[in-house]
């Protein structure tokens, strides 16, 4: 008796194990559909400020994609007249463990294309991976040079500028607007990120405007929270010029914290990444302080009908303007739903992985050149005065240094 | 339960696993690869469980495994994983046998303390070091695996993975078997009367630390040839912390319950993450409360429980 008993039980154990097995490989059964993942924050800091926007953009776009209501040139309903469906995964918990779930989204939920990846050190070690596999992936914002700059890579693309030209448009930027700088310091978070992004930014200054001296390079903690010190060290050096990576909460509390200091008061203050916080943020953005969208994006992007429409239902969708993770991600599924449509199927049937890597890496290659004359001039603009918000429609139009009306100033 | 079946399981599982390599499908051998490298991971924190010490900083030797591997590999160019694995042993021994030295010497919240602390260290040292690649790490290269080049890099991983896993659980269950594994439970529950038998506790300890620090580091080894990369994180305390959480849900009595533990940790996980992305946190949480609160012992408890095997003191 007792033996039947056990045996029951695990009997029972091992059938429901079996069963959650093989559950999802039923349910990727083929549908006709074209199933995409989608890998952004959905939990933790970078959530708030990426990944919910993003993840946000994406959910808009793909809907309106669906229902064949995106303005010309992607009027075509879906990619290529296939239904889109989504597989939304959260990216935080590590490397390590977006690698295992990468997989899982190829191998067990059949995903015939992946896009996301914020953090760059996910998408350094998720690259290979694709590559093993053989998916389609799309790294839509991770800035790290050192992902095709290191190796290469047939079934991984990634539609977003990297950091360098980022830092290096800004140091331009100041070689245009302030060539007499004397002196500059720069506050980054102590992580791969900001550790790049400063030595990006330290080495464009020293070529561009070799008399100007670093005065000091403070690296507070990620996620700190509290720079009164690291304030104190720089204001003390007052340099001219004030160099950050910093994104998310810690630029906004960089923000808030500086301004009570007196930070912004007689020198420009570079936020490479605080396009994020300039709508959370319109009433404190402190006057002159100068800010990067990490690319065109955001409020620098081209003023054209698919913006237009793109602004006003994300505006009408989630009660906010977009910002630059929102616009990257689009760019992603754009991108991939371009080199689809232009692999040469009959619509409404979805091309072969490899004809739409063949027109992706050419349209790539094409735009190439363009990008970085692009992300190295635009993606850089100075705050005038609060409020900003209201003058977003103003940003297309060029404003002199004098002018006093203009709130964002774009350098001609 | 007289006759002692580990070895039977143990060979038996290692058979299953490797047939696996065919039969699985792909993400299944992967989670089962990754379940192998955590579980040996959590086997060295078991190791010290035993003998009441809980470490909450074995994420050092899993990142000190995974670091040589990958440092051996892209930075001088080594592709034998033989190479590889005597160098984690090297270095994990090492390291191990000067911290012990000094951790030997405290027990409970100060010995829990004093290990996270020195993992920390070799978190921030990480972080700051731009030549290698700071927080966003680096990839490990391809290897071959005592000379044969497999097809895919990853089945060659999920052989060695599997062997290595079962040479060490059978090592670890006769040391258990032994006296000095029977010390533990002594030196758990009076540490006098140890000294007073003729064993020294402190050495006994510091045994016992160097030897859990090789295992892990040879699972944190197993694991970046398994996902190709190594970050800092593997150094950082919430992945130490996860290693104590796969330990409570495993349990110390056996040295399947770690493998086991970490295998549904790993089932759960990616099921959260697929069914729940928004709240898959909280589905870990209700876990690791339930299995608290119905199985304070452990999973392998249920199974004890099953063959009615009473749990003996010394296998707590």
């Amino acid at each position: 008796m007792k033996i039947i008993k056990r045996t029951g039980w695990f009997a029972g154990v091992i059938l429901v194990i079996a069963g959650l097995l093989c559950a999802p490989s039923a349910w990727a059964a083929e549908n006709g559909k074209l199933r995409l993942g989608i890998v952004t924050f959905l939990s933790g800091p970078a959530s708030g400020p990426f990944g919910v926007p993003a993840e946000n953009a994406a959910k808009l776009t793909i809907a309106a994609l669906n229902a064949g209501k995106m303005p010309a040139p992607y009027a075509m309903k879906g990619i290529n007249g296939v239904e889109i469906e989504t597989v939304v995964v959260d990216e935080a918990g590590g490397a390590t463990k977006q690698v295992e779930e990468f997989r899982n989204l190829v191998e067990r939920q059949k995903v015939d294309a992946v896009i996301g990846y914020i953090s760059s050190g996910d998408c350094l070690a998720v690259a290979p991976v694709a590559e093993e596999l053989k998916a389609l992936t799309v790294f839509f914002d991770c800035g790290t040079p050192r992902i095709f700059e290191d190796a290469s890579y047939k079934y991984v693309f990634r539609t977003g500028p990297i950091a360098t030209t980022d830092n290096i448009g800004a140091a331009r930027y100041i070689l245009d607007t302030s060539p007499n700088t004397k002196s500059f310091a720069g506050i980054n978070q102590n992580y791969a990120w900001g550790q790049d992004s400063w030595n990006d930014f330290k080495a464009a200054m020293q070529v561009l405007l070799p008399q100007a001296q670093v005065k000091t390079e403070q690296f507070p903690k990620l996620g700190a929270g509290q720079y009164g010190a690291e304030l104190s060290a720089i204001l003390v050096e007052n340099p001219d010029i004030v160099h950050s990576s910093f994104w998310g909460g810690d630029m906004e509390a960089l923000v808030l914290q500086g301004a009570a200091r007196g930070l912004f008061d007689k020198r420009s203050v570079v936020l490479t990444c605080g396009e994020t916080g300039m709508f959370r943020l319109a009433e404190q953005m402190p006057e002159g302080a100068i800010i990067g969208g990490r690319g065109p994006y955001g409020v620098f992007a081209p003023d054209n009908p698919l913006n237009a429409w793109f602004r006003k239902e994300y505006q009408a969708a989630y009660n906010t303007p977009p910002t630059y993770p929102s616009y990257k991600i689009v760019q992603a599924i754009l991108g991939l739903k371009n080199a689809a449509e232009k692999a040469g199927s009959a619509p409404g049937k979805l091309p072969d992985t490899d004809a739409i890597i063949a027109k992706f890496r050419d349209r790539a290659s094409r735009h190439r050149a363009d990008w970085w004359r692009w992300a190295s001039a635009r993606p850089i603009r100075r705050c005038r005065a609060s409020p900003m918000a209201p003058s977003i429609a103003r940003a297309r139009t060029r404003h002199r240094r004098s002018s006093t009306s203009g709130v964002i100033r774009r350098n001609a | 339960m007289g006759r002692d079946l580990t070895l039977l399981g143990l060979t038996l599982a290692l058979v299953l696993l490797l047939a696996g390599a065919v039969i699985f499908p792909h993400w299944l051998t992967f989670l089962v690869m990754m379940s192998l490298a955590r579980g040996l991971v959590v086997l060295g924190i078991v190791l010290q469980m035993r003998a009441g010490l809980v470490s909450f900083g074995q994420g050092l030797y899993y990142c000190i495994g995974g670091y040589t591997a990958a440092m051996l590999g892209s930075l001088y160019g080594v592709r034998e994983v033989a190479v590889l694995i005597a160098a984690a042993i090297l270095v994990s021994a090492a390291v191990a046998f000067v911290l012990g030295t000094l951790l030997s010497r405290y027990r409970d919240i100060f010995f829990a303390m004093l290990s996270m602390a020195f993992s920390m260290i070799l978190y921030g040292l990480l972080v700051k070091s731009p030549a290698l690649g700071s927080t966003d790490g680096f990839n490990v290269p391809a290897m071959t695996f005592f000379g044969w080049k497999p097809a895919v890099q990853s089945t060659g991983v999920y052989v060695i993975t599997c062997f290595l896993a079962y040479m060490i659980a059978l090592a670890y269950h006769y040391y258990q078997k032994s006296p000095a594994g029977y010390l533990a439970g002594a030196i758990r529950e009076n540490e006098i009367r140890v000294e007073y038998l003729g064993s020294s506790a402190q050495w006994l300890l510091h045994a016992k630390y160097v030897m859990a620090s090789v295992i892990s580091a040879v699972g944190g080894l197993l694991a970046a040839l398994a996902t190709g990369h190594v970050d800092p994180e593997m150094a950082y305390w919430t992945t130490s912390g996860e290693f104590v959480f796969i330990a409570i849900l495993g349990g110390t009595g056996h040295v399947a319950a770690p493998f086991l533990g970490s295998t549904l940790f790993s089932l759960v996980r990616t099921y959260a993450y697929q069914f729940f992305p928004y709240t898959w946190q909280m589905i870990l949480g209700l876990v690791l409360l339930l299995i608290i609160v119905f199985l304070p012992r452990g999973l392998w408890s249920l199974i004890q429980r099953l063959y009615s095997e009473k749990p003996r003191a010394a296998d707590r």
